[in-house]
């Protein structure tokens, strides 16, 4: 099985009240040292909660931010300036909010247009040809391209959305929240098309969300985030229904399901701990029923076997 | 650009101001082709004639020059020297604008510390000190003045660039391969266009004052070249004796700088995205009721709250919105009862018009009633909902951050709700607001209490946002999806607080949400809205384990639960219809694999089984035909 995407200590930190001259006043670990290996055609899911480092972590493996330590490696070539444009055949972004995404002040086709121009240079009639391809392919009609943006539903916006990264030909899609703006019965519809268009185009997707059915549903394997770092990582099958690491099994016992009776799963400290004064050791301790001494002074590291790996000493299993 | 004009003479003091600066400018233009005498030419021996003398229609100055030739020889000089100075101010302000925002960082802070330095000095000293570096003349002023104008152009620019460099579709524009420049040239500027226009429009006016400010000073145009400023200037020696030599080029300067700043406050008006949106039309405090209204009756006496047959609209321009189109629920005590659906289905239309919170202009309630304690609110004096707000029916938002006031402390705020309703002491009111933090399990509420928002996570912000509603001691809380914007592991805990609240005060609660999860664990009976209707409704547990509506079931079967494991999802095919074209008979007709004929004449009623109610004509299972 091929490798599409490997990364190697991939970790960011953000500099924290900067002045002009001089050093800053603190560092912030947005995203700590990630290990990762992604196959060819795999979907690997992100889950974690809002500030758990999962947008920081899209953008540095797009290039739109630069890692402060590590490697990216897609198909084998390492990928290690930050420059988007080098990042963008390789690998592509389909945003959270589709609206947003696509300038106001353009119509669809000059934004079809802009990755064909300037990452495969394109004469007009090619990208004329290229364009109405990748519409068929997930199924816009043609008419669209001379509309602007505010015309379009969210369905249809993250449609153009993910037609825009389509257009780079990248094997690779960072989906970041891709329908957690959607509604449900329109959420189905795109999440179907990304799984056709999968399969079509042998793509590989790393999926990226806070809702954990969705990502269940459509990934092969998932990570857990928490406070930066991987948790948990495992098949997609198995991480929620049998977790090893106390965090996700907090995850699992709070999304809301149908027929399971209303019982707040966490009676201790809920705040996650503070960025800019981060605690020793594991971070979720303060929060953790199965912490143990260890937990407090040394860091966990990801064990297990390749299946179901956890960060904690005191796993579940 | 059509709408552009249209908007601007709506306006009609924005009108007024374009006629007469189109005249001006006109008059400007043609000046050269005009009979008029040479205004330099001297004629000592007519010096100081009065206006409407023969030959010069405006008299002559203190050498004999023609006044009227002067004036329009100056007025085109001074409007060429303001547009002029107004546009290498703009470009160069929005240049230096763009670059600080776009790249942020140092380039931002080393840029718009010059900027800063630059506003610290007077305008007019610093112009002043610019034309006496440069040495006096009109085009040392025009320079001038352009450079005193530059900060205001980059400090505005600035301020909206680096609110668009972190728009997403920049970031997009990144990964399409665009470079810096054509980032700048293509994404941001096309955006930050309107404000540099809104902005010259605004100041435009200032910078021909300026410029006649130095010619008034002797530092602009030269002798015996006339503009405005200088006019002015020579004529200050006889203003006593031959006052019209001032009045003249200074009813002039009037009014030019008066039209141009009508004309500039239009220029914004019309093309502020937030005027456009509405934010500065004023709502009035309660929704709007149409006089031709049908209260229903209610239905339902052991009801606490009875909304019936409720329409609220949108009249937006000349089109009507149908978002609520004829809702009947009730809740009663101690209930919980859900209104779930999409985006755009109504539900939280049907919860603000109990209050009547939907703002008007657009919003207008045009049929229904809403009985609480046997009176109808829709239509009730302001004063009487007003003493109902969030004393009997409260509400609870989706996004606390936005309701809860940012500069005030939170537990100010919690007393401050429960004297608005109540006359208890300060100290009373505080040590009850204290209370309300411990009843939602806010630890340390004492401390608490001194917080500002922003200091407090979403979870804890939210757990105020319920403190509030709860202030006092309401008997119905109307929840509209307060847990959406929340973690899951923060949602869990909201939920079963809500939940516990609930039985310890008896609470009805009204909970919209969109989330089949959350509905199943909280509520007893939920209602399901489709394009302002309610499709279904009925208890809880049998909907959704048998619901009878196509559009129930197969929303249900959208949404994905956790455990299912890898799989492919159910989908509705097609978008709910907007609610200014609802089609005839089931708005979920065009959807549906089970449309017939039927489905799409006639208005299709909510058929009422027992505590089921279903508005289909083929539904899913049969209800129980019941003969009540």
């Amino acid at each position: 099985m091929t490798i599409a995407l490997r990364l190697q200590n991939l970790s960011k930190s953000f500099a924290v009240g900067k002045r002009l001259l001089g050093a800053p006043k603190g560092v912030v670990r947005a995203v700590n040292p990630v290990t990762l290996d992604v196959k060819k055609g795999e979907t690997l899911g992100i889950v974690g909660e809002s500030g758990c480092g999962k947008s920081t972590f899209a953008r540095l493996l797009v290039g739109l931010l630069e890692p402060t330590t590590g490697s990216i490696e897609i198909n084998g070539q390492p990928l290690d300036n930050a420059d988007p444009a080098a990042f963008g055949k390789k690998i592509q972004y389909v945003f959270q909010d589709p609206v947003s995404s696509l300038n106001p002040r353009k119509t669809i086709r000059q934004i079809m247009e802009a990755p064909l121009k300037h990452l495969h240079h394109m004469d007009k009639t090619a990208r004329a040809k290229r364009i109405s391809e990748i519409f068929a392919t997930v199924s816009l009609r043609e008419e669209f391209l001379d509309r602007y943006p505010h015309e379009f539903s969210g369905g249809q916006a993250q449609r153009i959305g993910i037609a825009r990264a389509l257009a780079a030909e990248a094997e690779i899609l960072i989906l970041d929240e891709p329908v957690s703006a959607l509604d449900v019965s329109v959420q189905a519809q795109v999440l179907n098309l990304l799984a056709a268009l999968k399969e079509k185009l042998g793509l590989t997707y790393l999926f990226i969300s806070h809702d954990l059915a969705v990502v269940e549903a459509v990934s092969d394997r998932i990570a857990v985030l928490y406070f930066g770092s991987v948790v948990e990582i495992g098949n997609a099958e198995d991480v929620f229904r049998a977790p090893r690491h106390p965090y996700t099994k907090l995850l699992a016992d709070s999304a809301p399901v149908v027929g399971r009776p209303l019982t707040a799963p966490e009676g201790k400290e809920t705040e996650l701990p503070d960025p800019l004064n981060p605690p020793t050791g594991c971070a979720f301790r303060a929060r953790c029923p199965h912490a143990i001494k260890t937990c407090a002074t040394e860091t966990p590291q990801l064990t297990g076997d390749e299946t179901q790996r956890a960060a904690c000493f005191n796993p579940l299993f | 650009m059509r709408a552009f004009f249209k908007l601007l003479f709506r306006n009609r003091l924005a009108a007024a101001g374009a006629v007469v600066m189109a005249l001006v400018v006109l008059l400007a233009l043609v000046t050269p082709l005009l009979p008029l005498m040479d205004p330099d030419i001297t004629n000592t021996a007519d010096r100081f004639m009065r206006p409407f003398s023969e030959g010069h229609l405006f008299g002559t100055d203190h050498l004999g020059r023609d006044l009227l030739s002067r004036l329009m020889w100056g007025t085109r000089l001074s409007l060429a020297v303001g547009f002029a100075a107004a546009i290498i101010a703009a470009i160069i302000g929005s240049a230096i604008g763009i670059i600080a925002g776009y790249f942020a960082g140092r380039t931002d802070n080393i840029i718009m510390r010059f900027v800063d330095m630059l506003m610290a000095f007077p305008y007019i000293l610093l112009a002043l000190a610019i034309v006496a570096a440069l040495g006096p003349g009109l085009m040392n002023a025009l320079i001038a003045v352009a450079a005193v104008n530059i900060p205001f152009f980059a400090r505005n620019i600035r301020g909206i660039t680096v609110g668009i460099a972190h728009q997403e579709f920049v970031d997009a524009a990144k990964l399409a391969g665009l470079g810096h420049t054509k980032i700048i040239l293509s994404e941001v500027l096309p955006n930050v266009v309107p404000v540099i226009v809104i902005a010259m429009s605004t100041t435009i006016g200032w910078m021909i004052l300026e410029t006649a400010g130095l010619s008034f000073l002797g530092l602009g145009s030269q002798p015996p070249q006339a503009d405005l400023g200088s006019m002015l200037g020579e004529a200050r020696s006889a203003l006593i004796t031959s006052p019209h030599t001032s009045i003249v080029p200074g009813f002039m300067i009037l009014v030019i700088v008066m039209a141009i700043n009508l004309l500039g406050d239009g220029v914004r008006d019309a093309l502020d995205p937030r005027l456009k949106s509405g934010a500065l039309s004023r709502p009035t405090a309660t929704t709007q009721i149409a006089s031709d209204r049908v209260a229903a009756a209610s239905a339902n006496d052991n009801a606490i709250l009875s909304i019936n047959n409720l329409q609220t609209q949108f009249h937006i321009k000349d089109r009507i919105y149908k978002a609520v189109g004829g809702v009947d629920l009730d809740v009663k005590p101690g209930e919980c009862l859900g209104i779930i659906g999409e985006s755009g289905s109504g539900k939280s239309v049907t919860a603000l018009s109990v209050m009547g919170l939907v703002a008007s202009p657009p919003g207008i309630i045009t049929g229904g009633s809403v009985i609480y304690e046997g009176e109808d609110l829709i239509g009730a004096p302001y004063e009487k909902l007003r003493s109902y707000r969030g004393n009997r029916i409260a509400y609870i938002f989706q996004d606390p951050l936005a309701t809860l006031h940012p500069l005030y402390k939170v537990g100010d705020q919690l007393a401050e709700a429960i004297r608005c309703h109540h006359h208890v002491s300060k100290t009373a009111a505080r040590a009850k607001a204290v209370d309300l933090l411990k009843s939602v399990r806010i630890p340390n509420p004492e401390d608490r209490a001194e917080s500002y928002p922003h200091e407090l996570s979403g979870g804890m912000r939210q757990r105020i946002g319920i403190a509030m509603a709860l202030a006092n001691d309401p008997d119905i809380i109307i929840a509209d999806e307060p847990t959406t914007a929340l973690d899951v592991t923060v949602q869990a805990q909201i939920l079963a607080l809500l939940n516990d609240l609930r039985r310890e005060h008896g609470l009805a609660i009204i909970f919209i949400t969109h989330d089949f999860g959350v509905v199943a664990q909280l509520c007893d009976r939920v209602a399901v809205m489709y394009a302002g209707r309610i499709v279904e409704t009925g208890e809880t547990d049998t909907i959704l384990a048998d619901p009878a509506h196509p559009y129930t079931k197969r929303l249900i079967a959208c949404v994905p639960e956790l455990g299912g494991g890898r799989r492919q999802l159910a989908a509705i095919p097609g978008l709910p219809p907007v609610v200014d074209k609802l089609p005839d008979g089931c708005a979920f007709a065009e959807r549906c694999e089970k449309c017939r004929t039927e489905c799409t004449v006639g208005d299709i009623p909510l058929r009422i089984s027992g505590s089921r109610a279903v508005r289909c004509l083929y539904p899913e299972t049969e209800l129980a035909r019941e003969t009540a």
